[in-house]
């Protein structure tokens, strides 16, 4: 343990308008970190790259763990754990949703982290957050100057970078309903499905209609320094005929969209590997006219 | 701002109150001011599994949990498994089986498995969902396979008498096979569930989406 967790303290707010007003009312340099499911925090204070010492526990809250669908699509509480959505009924409506949610760590982890958390932990490596783009999510913040709905796909704007201030809080993701006759395909690459952190992870989703793709979504983590979709793969596909030659392109498209890294996990070339052939399965599932051989 | 709290927890059914930094884990709570060294540290980052406890019911990481987090709860080490000097079965298993090597992981297998065991409610788990059930706890000296099989041999007398321990039970202990072979069964069942979940997804690219998952 490389920090001295004694010499941290934690408030605990009486509301949420509380929560909001001592998150703002905390001096810049010192703001209060949220601390949600612990997951991710409690690694970094392990390894010692925690700088804050102040935390606002947001466990007491209550109505930010609700999941609920509706006409209007899917609502997830930010403090919604990934055990909750994947049990949650109202999940069942989005099955990328479920399936990333039980990769997430294993038991211990998903019991305790929390949608909010993994968006807010921005790592490129995050589970759910391809799936979120899949979906077209948007994150819901508010602050003591009140709420606002950011685009999920515009919500990281470089490594680690959030588009939302300090003093805003995560309230709520939600999703719009699914378009009938979509195909999707979530798959994470890791050592392991537990535990492992990803090589890559994809969420596609696109409809094929009388021979015609749209509502193509590419989304993918770790190959590039946030979550992304690959928008010129993407293009590429909207309202083309699935063909062997479209797919080809699409494929060779992603060599524009995605830019892996070496690390401690797996290398540039064989995240690009991984990625081509994901991509290429998506499309022979989509439709049969997509296989290339 | 709460630097340090007053934690008021029922642990293994005794209620406990102590005076502990309000960040500091719930591993180190229970190991130094509970006196309940049970609970291991391994990697100290949610990797391993060895400080696994049940949180209100649920296994977690206990390395993860702050202090604050547990105010109130119910929690559950694998202290809180025997009754007295009679192992639960599930411990029995353990033993019989050989489930438990340098029993660095035990702690965290047996409590990971205590929850699995109530998830399937008597019923003997399949192997997959033993091990994925057991997933976020590692061993390095078994190679799982004997912890698998002490874990569906213990779901055996749960089965028939949940109320009786294996340490009463003679006949639920030294016949482990029994309760293996419709864990079997059980598997080729659950083999083509991901194909029947998938709804209107092809069932051939569902089942091959719900394989690839565990890569």
């Amino acid at each position: 343990m490389k920090t001295a967790l004694s010499q941290l303290s934690v408030a605990r707010p009486r509301s949420f308008a509380h929560a909001l007003q001592l998150l703002h009312d905390s001096p810049g340099e010192e703001r209060l970190v949220p601390l949600a499911g612990g997951t991710d925090l409690f690694v970094y204070l392990h390894a010692g790259t925690q700088p804050g010492t102040r935390f606002l526990d947001l466990s007491t809250l209550s109505g930010l763990t609700a999941i609920h669908a509706g006409k209007g699509g899917l609502s997830l509480g930010a403090m919604a754990t990934f055990d909750a959505i994947a049990r949650h009924r109202a999940c069942a409506g989005w099955p990328m949703l479920v399936q990333a949610a039980r990769v997430v760590g294993a038991a211990q982890i998903q019991n305790r982290a929390t949608v909010g958390g993994n968006i807010a932990n921005a790592s490129p490596a995050g589970d759910s957050l391809p799936v979120l783009l899949a979906y077209d999510a948007t994150v819901h913040v508010a602050s003591v100057r009140g709420e606002r709905a950011i685009p999920f796909a515009e919500f990281y704007t470089g490594y680690r970078k959030l588009a939302m201030e300090s003093d805003e809080l995560i309230v709520a993701i939600t999703m719009p309903p699914r378009p009938a006759g979509t195909y999707e395909l979530f798959r994470k690459v890791g050592t392991r499905a537990a535990q492992s952190i990803s090589k890559v992870v994809f969420a596609g989703s696109a409809r094929v209609q009388r021979g015609i793709a749209d509502q193509v979504r590419l989304a993918w983590g770790s190959v590039a320094p946030v979550p992304l979709r690959s928008r010129d793969a993407e293009r590429v596909l909207e309202m083309g005929k699935p063909t062997p030659g479209a797919a080809q392109a699409a494929v060779a498209a992603l060599a524009t969209d995605l830019s892996p890294i070496d690390d401690i996990r797996s290398e540039r070339e064989y995240r690009e590997a991984v990625a081509r052939a994901l991509l290429a399965q998506f499309l022979r599932g989509a439709h049969a006219g997509y296989r290339t051989r | 701002m709460s630097g340090s709290i007053t934690l008021n927890m029922q642990v293994n059914g005794k209620a406990r109150r102590v005076r502990v930094p309000a960040m500091k884990r719930l591993l180190d709570v229970l190991r130094d001011d509970c006196g309940l060294t049970g609970s291991k540290e391994g990697c100290g980052e949610g990797e391993c599994g060895a400080c696994t406890v049940l949180l209100e019911g649920a296994p977690v990481n206990s390395c993860l949990v702050p202090a604050i987090h547990a105010e109130g709860a119910t929690i559950v080490t694998v202290e809180g498994l025997a009754r007295g000097e009679r192992l639960s079965a599930l411990q029995q298993a353990f033993v019989e089986m050989g489930g438990s090597q340098c029993g660095m992981c035990t702690p965290g297998m047996l409590v990971a498995a205590v929850a699995l065991l109530r998830e399937t409610k008597g019923r003997v788990p399949t192997d997959a969902e033993v091990r994925t059930g057991l997933a976020g706890t590692l061993c390095r000296c078994t190679g799982y396979q004997k912890i698998v099989d002490a874990v569906q041999a213990a779901a055996a007398p749960a089965r028939g008498a949940t109320k009786q321990r294996a340490g009463a039970r003679p006949s639920a202990a030294t016949k482990p096979r029994k309760a293996v072979k419709p864990a079997r069964v059980a598997k080729q069942r659950v083999a083509a569930k991901p194909a029947r979940a998938a709804g209107k997804r092809p069932a051939a690219k569902a089942g091959r989406g719900a394989r690839s998952g565990r890569t």
